[in-house]
This record gives structure tokens, C-alpha cells and sequence, in this order.
């Protein structure tokens, strides 16, 4: 019986349009056939998250546009632009 | 693009790295405000080769043993590495004392120091992180520095360093979804090499992938005295200094880099005690509120 594993690539882009260009990545193999980890790569997979989808990625889950905290609009903290990408795979 | 990776910060006004093993100048070497200036936008700065090998050699020799006793917090740099000691010289070489003189102040305290070892083929990186708590201070910052005292290769898992990402409003180990991003520092360079950093930089330990230890030693510095305009201020008013803080990274967001260029202003005005300085206005244009400063109109 063929069963399939879940790998996750998550792509942070520059604006929130999907087709803007990626400036961080990770990767999560639930295959475990690849352990990727922190600083491991400095070329990111895809130049931009349409890039994802063209190659079979499917997005499931993108960062809400929140509106800044009052009293905070000029604060930074994490990157804003956070799209998951999955793909099913058999293992 | 422009590669992050080799951005070596030498001294002011000094012929630097070659003067060791012949010529050792003896007096603190400040750093220019075109220095700081990149400190400022980059959260660090690089120094190659400053220390000399037979100290290097040393201090190899006390890392493989075990490492260096534990301070208590707080400690007066006098009191935690005595005279002679291999931190004490490593600390009053004129690179690193103007350095430290420069960012810091004279006399800081030492927060705490380690030897960090990450073993051959040890399997892990440390997720991306900033140390200790979240830190907003906005008129102070502790310095860390980083010694690596041996050459450090690619796949040695040298530090991973974020430019520019000190002034994120992040807490600790939260930012480790981060595996990667553009322009981020995978840290090689020849022995001898220091880092120093702003407390709040993003960074990590590698996996290293080869078959030799590798050691950094790092030492947190806090200040005793008010952080301005501790470095030699003769080029405070160049260009350089605007160049510098203008500087935007590629793992930005488009929107977010003006946010970065903005918080970096209220830093540099906080460094140089200058409330009116500016970059293309960034910071002027939303304070202006004629309103609040104007005479209450007669309704008469």
C-alpha cells in the first residue's frame, strides 16, 4: 500500500502579493529523507512564491494583513509575508 | 549583489591586520562615525585577522581544555580577567579596545562569557535567535563579542548572522522558522577574526559539517556610561555616515526597509545626542504637527 508524506516549504515575500520576490525560506521534510536546517542554503528555491506553485507547490496557509498595533506603527519584529506551500509525496 | 560575507570593518585611521608580527601599535584605535555609522545599519562589525596567531594558538590551547572560569554577572572587566590573563590581552589590543571604547564606553561591565564548541558532524544548527530577553532599550546596548580563534571554512558551520536585524522586536529562539534569508552572513574567515554585535542581532550556530572542532568565544559587554558619541567624531557630519545608514538588506520587505531606516535615525540621534538628524526626511515628515506647537486662535 502506497502511503505519502507531507513536505512543507515556507516562503517569506517581500510584499504580500504572492508574486512578489521571495527574501526567506525554509524547508520541512516529512519524508525524512532530507534534514534541512538553519543557514543551509543562501540561494532561495524560488525567486518568487508564484515560483512555488509553478512547480507543483500547493499553498495552504498565508499571513493575514494585520493592521500595526497603536502606539507601535514603526516597531519591526518578524517578516510579515508568510506563505506555506505543501506537497504530498509518496514514501 | 553585494556580497555580505566579506564587508571586513578595520580600524580608524590605521594600517590594520599586516602591522601584527612586526609592529603592534600600543594606543586605543577608535573607530570613525562612518564605522559606527555601519554598526548602526548593520548590527555588527567585522574585524579580520585582528589578533595574532601565537594568541590565537593560546587561546586554542584553553578552549580544547575545557574553556575559561565562569564570572559572576556584572563584573568590572579589571576584576573578571586579571592582568596578563589571555581575555585581559585579547581585550587591550588596540583594535579591539578602541572598538569596544567606541561602541560600548570605557569600563563596561562584563554580563557573561563561554566558549562555544560546535563538534565535527555534531548534526544540528541552533535555530536563529536573538541572546537573552527581548531588549528595546533605545538610549543603551550591550556589545557582544565574538572571537574565532582559528580559520573557520564553509563547512566548519561558521555563525550565521542576519545584517541588519538588531533592531527587530523579537524574543529569543521565536524567529526559528527562519532556516534562510537573503544576504544573511555564513560566517568564514581567518583566525583571528572578531565580531562585535549589537545585543539584538539575529544569529545562530551552524552544523558543522567537517571533520574539526570549531570554537568562538564570546563575551557580552554592558555599558556603564551613557552610549555618545564615544568614537572619534571628526567625520560625524561626512556622507559616509548617511551612505552607511541608508544601507537597506535583501532579506527586507519593501515596506518594512523604510521602518529599518527609520528606527536606525532615532538610534543615531540617540548616539550623537543630535534630536534634528534626519535621512531624506524620513523621520521629520511624520512628526511634523504644526497644530501642536501653534498659538490658540482667538475665537473673538
Amino acid at each position: 500500500m502506497t502511503t505519502t508524506r507531507q513536505q512543507v516549504l515556507v516562503l517569506y515575500l517581500d510584499t504580500s502579493a504572492l508574486d512578489s520576490k521571495v527574501v526567506g525560506w525554509a524547508r520541512y521534510d516529512g519524508t525524512g529523507s532530507a534534514r534541512p536546517t538553519t543557514g543551509d542554503s543562501d540561494e532561495p528555491p524560488y525567486e518568487t512564491g508564484v515560483g512555488a506553485l509553478e512547480d507543483g507547490w500547493r499553498l495552504f496557509q498565508a499571513s493575514p494583513l494585520v493592521p500595526p498595533y497603536p502606539g507601535a506603527e514603526h516597531a519591526t519584529s518578524f517578516l510579515k509575508h508568510e506563505f506555506f506551500f505543501e506537497k504530498l509525496v509518496p514514501r | 549583489m553585494e556580497n555580505y560575507q566579506w564587508l571586513p570593518i578595520t580600524p580608524h585611521d590605521s594600517p590594520p591586520l599586516r602591522f601584527y608580527g612586526c609592529f603592534m601599535p600600543t594606543t586605543k584605535q577608535l573607530l570613525s562615525s562612518a564605522e559606527v555609522a555601519r554598526f548602526t545599519a548593520h548590527g555588527f562589525l567585522r574585524l579580520d585577522g585582528v589578533v595574532p596567531g601565537e594568541l590565537n594558538e593560546e587561546a586554542l590551547g584553553a578552549f580544547a581544555a575545557g574553556g575559561l572560569p565562569a564570572v559572576p554577572y556584572g563584573t568590572p572587566v579589571p576584576a573578571a580577567f586579571p592582568e596578563g590573563s589571555l581575555t585581559r590581552r585579547l581585550l587591550e589590543l588596540p583594535s579591539l579596545a578602541g572598538a569596544l571604547d567606541s561602541l560600548v564606553g570605557p569600563d563596561p561591565a562584563v554580563d557573561h562569557h563561554f566558549v562555544h564548541t560546535r563538534l565535527p558532524h555534531e548534526g544540528s544548527a541552533q535555530p536563529l535567535h536573538a541572546d537573552a530577553l527581548i531588549d528595546v532599550r533605545a538610549d543603551a546596548f550591550d556589545v557582544q563579542l565574538m572571537y574565532y580563534p582559528q580559520e573557520v571554512t564553509a563547512s566548519m558551520g561558521g555563525t550565521l548572522v542576519v545584517p541588519g536585524s538588531h533592531l527587530r522586536r523579537t524574543n529569543e529562539s521565536d524567529t526559528g522558522r527562519y532556516q534562510n534569508l537573503r544576504g544573511q552572513t555564513r560566517l568564514t574567515c581567518p583566525a583571528g577574526t572578531v565580531l562585535l554585535l549589537h545585543h539584538g542581532i539575529w544569529h545562530g550556530g551552524r552544523r558543522n559539517d567537517s571533520d574539526t572542532v570549531r570554537h568562538m568565544y564570546k563575551i557580552r559587554f554592558n555599558p556603564t556610561v551613557p552610549q555618545v558619541r564615544l568614537w572619534d567624531t571628526r567625520d560625524v557630519d561626512s556622507p559616509a555616515v548617511r551612505e552607511e545608514l541608508r544601507r537597506t538588506f535583501p532579506w527586507y520587505e519593501q515596506a518594512t526597509a523604510r521602518l529599518e531606516i527609520h528606527n536606525r535615525i532615532l538610534l543615531w540621534r540617540s548616539l550623537t545626542a543630535d534630536p534634528g538628524f534626519d535621512i531624506d526626511h524620513w523621520a521629520t515628515r511624520i512628526t511634523n504637527r504644526p497644530a501642536a506647537h501653534a498659538a490658540p486662535r482667538s475665537t473673538a
